[in-house]
């Protein structure tokens, strides 16, 4: 963000801002003519879709909290008027809540493309680690936000992973009685939480930032996972990739309305329509399905871990879910450290690619688990026994497969460049 | 520069750095005591309950610092149940006459020791689990007639509030 090299505009104020503050320079450097791999696919959509998701839950996000009240007594209400006697507020009630959705659909194709294309490997690690702290901090906004309404499902919601946090030893009770500012979720709980939601996203902003800096420092990975070399493996940014980006946009944009117009309470719960009741606990407490392999991870350590034969518990089930949902979590940040495999693409990786989507289907199925009531079964077999194993199976992927693979798979041969893999595409 | 003011500046500079770390842990120690609960919260911190109209075999639930509390009245075999069972056996150890000041009253938190759900059982057509006591329904904790855990995820009884009896028929929790 230096000064040194400046790009001379014909437009006089242009010209007149930009000697003094060269932001005109920055974005044609950064978007204009910046050098972009010319072999993306529409996998690279989504980082600029989750950004345009990003955007759009800060400015529906605003209005809403101007109708807003943080009240125990009058959450629940003030959600039901922005419902209904609010102009529009309906609509942007909806976009806000769906979007919230849509933002993290967005997020996880984008994270499992990083995946695939072995987008995280040297030198984008810091990149990648950017883009999980992201990840958390999405995760956390999106969280306090499903409290802010007082249902049932958010005092519930928030009273079980508020309680999370009294698994840590020792000083445990006390930070959940910090988190609450009294015994229960209550009304300091509410009031807190709606300061942060409208903090966190703004945090969120930022970090984006960064992430978006570091890729503009290392360029972006491409389909072939091979450095461009040459100016023939590049396009400049604009036209090229603003146009492509905008197309998935507008695309991305089609389901996210529909969903908002047709559908707005499909991926919601119902209970959620009753006020919160602190005497009345739901049946089965579900968190929101972007949570949902999460949380499957949490239940699935229903024992003690301790030593044999004796009552020493070194870790409760409760620590051990705990340790076990957010370890689930801290593996993707050193990711780039145990796949260390040359070959970034799984496309010349064959094995990985496999177990990749094994991987992909696991989390999806913990999903499933997840969504269960904690007693229920599948086949007759307890489905914590199959939570339990697809916790391991994922936690065996990053821990052992990963590094094995490394070691061990042989891989395919690599075209010499973007450009001539291009080329020999084409032929075809 | 001499190998000694080198010293002296580093000095300096650890000092400086020292009190900054200081004076930001002082500034912040405010903020972060203002999210413990603030004294209008505390003060809500007991409560009395008329128990002489709870029939036997009934509960009632109060709340007390925002938790629901359950108040048992229980029946003679219920008492029986809860104190025939071997202490050593249970994952939680406590021995029934360590939870009431009388056999025939229980009063504890209800609020599951997993994470924070209501388990269900106070009303006689509520489900009671495998140990005719409570059942929480969000991870499948079961608790006995002495609200002490025996099967699921729960690592502890529910906890019995502090609390005493004022008269044969108020008690006052807190």
């Amino acid at each position: 963000m230096g000064s040194s090299e400046r790009t001379v505009f014909e437009n006089p104020v242009v010209e007149w801002i930009d000697s003094r503050l060269p932001v005109f320079t920055m974005m044609q450097k950064e978007y204009g003519v910046f050098p972009t791999p010319k072999n993306f696919n529409y996998l690279w959509n989504f980082g600029a879709i989750a950004m345009f998701m990003l955007v759009t839950m800060i400015v529906t996000g605003i209005v809403l909290a101007m109708h807003y009240t943080a009240d125990v007594t009058q959450s629940f209400d003030a959600v039901e008027r922005i419902m209904r006697d609010v102009n529009g507020g309906w609509l942007l009630r909806y976009m806000h809540s769906n979007g919230g959705s849509f933002f993290f659909i967005a997020v996880y194709i984008h994270i499992f493309r990083g995946m695939y294309y072995g987008s995280y490997k040297q030198p984008r690690e810091l990149l990648w680690i950017l883009g999980v702290v992201i990840f958390i901090l999405m995760m956390a906004t999106a969280f306090i936000g499903y409290v802010l309404p007082w249902g049932q499902m958010s005092l519930w919601g928030a009273t079980v992973i508020t309680n999370l946090f009294s698994a840590i030893p020792l000083v445990g009770d006390s930070i959940v009685t910090l988190l609450w500012g009294g015994f229960s979720v209550d009304n300091p709980t509410l009031t807190r939480f709606f300061a942060l939601h409208y903090l966190l996203p703004f945090v969120i902003f930022a970090v984006v930032f960064l992430h978006i800096w570091a890729l503009h420092v290392t360029g972006s990975n491409n389909p072939l996972g091979l450095e461009p070399k040459t100016e023939k493996d590049t396009l400049p940014f604009h036209p090229y990739y603003t146009m492509k980006d905008s197309f998935g946009v507008v695309v991305f944009l089609l389901l996210y309305a529909y969903v908002v117009f047709f559908a707005p309470n499909m991926l919601g719960h119902p209970d959620n329509y009753i006020p919160a009741n602190s005497l009345v606990t739901p049946a089965h407490i579900v968190p929101e399905w972007y949570f949902l392999p999460f949380y499957a991870m949490l239940r699935a350590i229903t024992f003690d871990i301790g030593i044999p034969f004796t009552d020493i518990v070194i870790i409760s089930a409760k620590l051990g879910g705990v340790i076990t949902m957010f370890g689930s979590l801290l593996l993707w940040l050193v990711l780039p450290w145990l796949d260390t495999h040359p070959l970034r693409s799984a496309r010349f990786r064959p094995l990985y690619k496999k177990l990749l989507i094994l991987l992909v289907l696991d989390f999806i199925f913990l999903g499933y688990v997840g969504s269960q009531a904690a007693d229920a079964t599948l086949l007759g077999i307890p489905l914590s026994v199959f939570g339990l194993i697809a916790t391991g199976l994922y936690f065996a992927y990053f821990i052992v497969i990963l590094p094995w693979l490394s070691k061990n798979e042989k891989g395919r041969e690599l075209p010499a460049s973007i450009h001539e893999a291009v080329l020999a595409k084409n032929k075809k | 520069m001499t190998a000694d003011s080198e010293d002296r500046r580093d000095f300096l500079y650890l000092t400086g750095a020292a009190f900054g770390a200081v004076g930001v842990a002082c500034a912040v120690a405010p903020m972060i005591n203002s999210l413990n609960p603030a004294k209008d919260t505390l003060a809500l911190a007991s409560t009395e309950v008329d128990i002489s109209a709870i029939p036997v075999g009934e509960s009632k639930t109060v709340m007390w610092r925002g938790k629901p509390v359950f108040i048992k009245h229980r029946t003679a075999e219920e008492i029986a149940e809860a104190r025939k069972v071997n202490v050593d056996v249970l994952p939680d150890k406590q021995s029934d006459e360590d939870r009431v000041e009388k056999p025939e009253w229980l009063v504890v938190v209800g609020i599951c020791t997993h994470l924070g759900c209501v388990p269900v059982g106070q009303k006689t057509s509520d489900a009671h689990g495998d140990y005719d006591g409570w059942f929480c329904p969000c991870h499948g904790s079961h608790y006995d007639t002495s609200a002490r855990i025996r099967k699921g995820p729960a690592p502890k009884n529910l906890a019995v509030p502090p609390y005493e009896f004022i008269s044969d028929t108020v008690i006052r929790i807190g």
